[in-house]
């Protein structure tokens, strides 16, 4: 039973330690590439949202390596990503792909389907050890978070545009290797100690711009271009809303445990969206006020396109921009994979802001 | 006399008697906006964000359109109107969309309607409505029941007299219930599946049912389906649909393909609908399996021009009657 997973920026690292850990044998799709977004594209609906389409061409891609069963996340709505295995599994099916879906659904969809599910994903291994596999899927995805954030304080600063993501992308490959909790840590500080080494202008202050929005297209950089390594280059300090840990944490963890999470950021979205509606549409409202009390000079948000809860929140972004006097700009992704429409598009933000910058120190305010 | 403004868009195409009702017995004038015309998909095209679905940008129109007639306008937040079900997140932030988009608003009748945990959350909901007119709660509570009847009668026309719904609408104004049965037995049907604010606002669908039946087509849509049917066979598939309108659709969807009296089936979606991307799909895969009836999808958006539909109906009726020629 060879069993594959959606890429989602670099989760399949920690997902690929916690299946092995419990002995399945693990079949990960190739990085996406021009080639998964035409399998996708060509066998989705055509107004799905583009997750939902990278996400099947990961699984044709990965069913002609040998996987037959993948592991998918669900949900209760009103987000379309809860019916996305159900769709995806019929597609499938229509291409005569018959592959077994495994969904981790909150288990008040169904209890009995739940205890299913991780009977299968347990591999008839002990409690202690399905324990002991999260656990080290946690480590490694908290060891990338800790990289992922120098890398961000780093791109701006370094003197070379390239050398910080190359000791990032050395950090995951090694940390692919590494099974326990403090090797994980220590190359995980290695990266960080290697980071700092790299000649770069300290004296240098970047402007600094928050990335909200949709989940995926936050944290894939196949799907937004690769946002945060060219605003790096521009000299521009990117800061996510979210990474990866945050996101398992609230939607694996507290989404099958039920509980509430990020009430902070909710309370910040108060009184522009008052209402939970869905995917990260609440969240994204929130963490552009959060952005915006923290110092930020600008917020971008990321989505793809036709996506519901951030088309609530894009309608929303605009009064608080003109409230907290912070710059806003909406990315629509889709198939449509030309850079120099996107780096256009940034080049001109990051001109505005700094100007507005310039302006507000010259007139003293 | 306090005028409440309700705009003609969204689901007054499916609470309209019930809401109409409630505030009328609560003595107040109830206003509607006009029917959609050029005017009113202009404004809401220009003030809605450019990706938001055409009836959303139809619901700022119609709000405008009411904004300085009225003293108050109805803006309900409809999280959910059944159990573990949702509309569609865009309908969740309404309100919100609303409020951020710069138009001058009079007071506004806010309410939060989630029925998605507790189904008596509706008695709540509706007390809170009736708290923006009158204080006594034994008078909304009064005003509220009466006006469920209402919405039952309205519900009944559509449901067991196989009515359209504006035709239900007009019905159910008229206060005649007992109305001549359109239908004819014979006439080729053709089911009609979608959001009832795309397939009933006749500027929208291009006034697409008025099309069919002219060609000689009778039209059927899911919501002449009874509720036991839409359950039970909605329940056929492998996970709960947990959007209510998807969820319809889908349940007559299946309840249509194995109906020898219909002929075709057409589904119509808003460009960039969220939820009807996956339950068209889901629609369209099931019916090529199954390879019983022709299917049309339509997408529909700011677009005006007709020949375009016309051509496409023309063509999905054509191949009907050839079909059903071939047959005998």
């Amino acid at each position: 039973m060879p069993i594959t997973v959606p890429h989602m920026g670099n989760l399949c690292i920690p997902l690929k330690a916690m299946l092995e850990y419990v002995g399945l044998e693990v079949v990960l799709p190739p990085p996406c590439t021009k080639r998964t977004l035409s399998l996708g594209t060509q066998n989705s609906p055509e107004f799905a949202c583009l997750p939902l389409k990278i996400n099947l061409g990961n699984y044709i891609e990965a069913w002609e390596l040998g996987a037959d069963t993948i592991l998918m996340a669900g949900g209760l709505g009103p987000c379309r990503f809860g019916y996305y295995a159900q769709i995806q599994r019929e597609i499938l099916l229509d291409l005569g792909m018959d592959m077994k879906m495994v969904v981790l659904e909150p288990p008040d969809a169904s209890v009995k389907d739940f205890l299913e599910d991780i009977r299968i994903l347990a591999n008839g291994k002990s409690w202690l050890t399905i324990i002991k596999a999260i656990q080290l899927a946690w480590y490694k995805a908290r060891a990338i978070d800790l990289v992922d954030i120098k890398l961000e304080e780093t791109r701006p600063r370094q003197n070379h545009w390239s050398d910080a993501d190359k000791v990032f992308d050395k950090f995951l490959r090694q940390l692919d290797r590494l099974n326990e909790k403090s090797e994980i840590y220590r190359a995980a500080e290695m990266a960080v100690d290697e980071m700092e080494a790299i000649p770069q202008d300290w004296h240098y202050k970047p402007i600094k711009i928050a990335i909200v929005g949709e989940i995926y297209t936050v944290l894939e950089n196949f799907v937004n271009l690769g946002l945060e390594k060219h605003l790096g280059r521009m000299g521009v300090e990117a800061k996510r809303s979210i990474y990866l840990s945050e996101w398992i944490n609230d939607h694996i963890f507290k989404g099958v445990l039920q509980l509430k999470s990020n009430k902070t950021l909710r309370k910040l979205a108060s009184p522009y969206l008052n209402h939970f509606v869905g995917g990260h549409g609440w969240e994204t409202v929130g963490s552009t006020v959060e952005a915006a009390r923290d110092g930020a000079d600008g917020v971008i948000q990321v989505a793809p396109l036709t996506c519901m809860p951030e088309i609530v929140a894009q309608a929303i972004l605009p009064e608080i921009s003109k409230d907290k006097n912070i710059p806003v700009m909406t990315l629509y992704v889709d198939e449509q994979t030309g850079e120099a429409g996107l780096v256009t598009r940034l080049e001109a933000f990051v001109d505005m802001i700094k100007r507005r910058k310039y302006i507000q120190e010259v007139s003293g305010k | 006399m306090i005028k409440v403004g309700i705009p003609r868009a969204l689901f007054y195409y499916y609470y309209f008697p019930l809401w109409k009702d409630f505030f009328q017995n609560l003595g107040v004038k109830v206003v509607l906006s006009s029917p959609t015309n050029k005017n009113i998909v202009n404004n809401g095209v220009a003030m809605a964000v450019d990706e938001a679905c055409l009836p959303v940008k139809l619901y700022y129109g119609h709000v405008l359109d009411l904004a300085d007639k009225v003293d108050a306008i109805f803006l309900p937040r409809l999280v959910s109107t059944a159990h573990r079900e949702f509309i569609c997140p865009k309908f969740m932030g309404l309100p919100d969309m609303i409020k951020s988009s710069g138009i001058k608003l009079p007071q506004l009748i806010e309410v939060d309607i989630d029925l998605s945990r507790n189904k008596k959350a509706m008695r709540k909901a509706a007390l809170e409505m009736g708290k923006h007119i009158t204080g006594s709660t034994i008078r909304i509570l009064k005003a509220w029941n009466l006006a469920t009847i209402s919405q039952r009668q309205f519900e009944y026309i559509q449901r067991s007299d196989g009515e359209l719904t504006p035709r239900a609408l007009e019905l159910w104004t008229e206060e005649n219930g007992n109305a001549a049965r359109e239908m004819q037995q014979g006439i080729p049907k053709v089911a009609l599946l979608g959001h009832g604010y795309n397939v009933y606002d006749r500027y929208v669908s291009m006034d697409i049912i008025h099309k069919l039946q002219k060609m000689g087509a009778a039209v059927i849509t899911a919501e002449n389906v009874p509720d036991s049917i839409i359950e039970e066979e909605a329940a056929r598939l492998p996970k709960r649909m947990f959007w209510t309108l998807g969820k319809r659709q889908i349940g007559a969807a299946f309840h249509f393909m194995k109906r020898p009296d219909v002929k075709g089936l057409i589904h119509i979606a808003s460009f960039g609908c969220g939820p009807d991307s996956l339950v068209g799909e889901l629609i369209e895969r099931h019916m090529r399996r199954a390879k019983t009836v022709p299917f049309l999808f339509l997408t529909i958006d700011e677009h005006t021009g007709q020949a375009g539909i016309v051509t496409r109906l023309e063509a999905f009726w054509d191949m009907i009657e050839w079909r059903d020629a071939q047959c005998q």
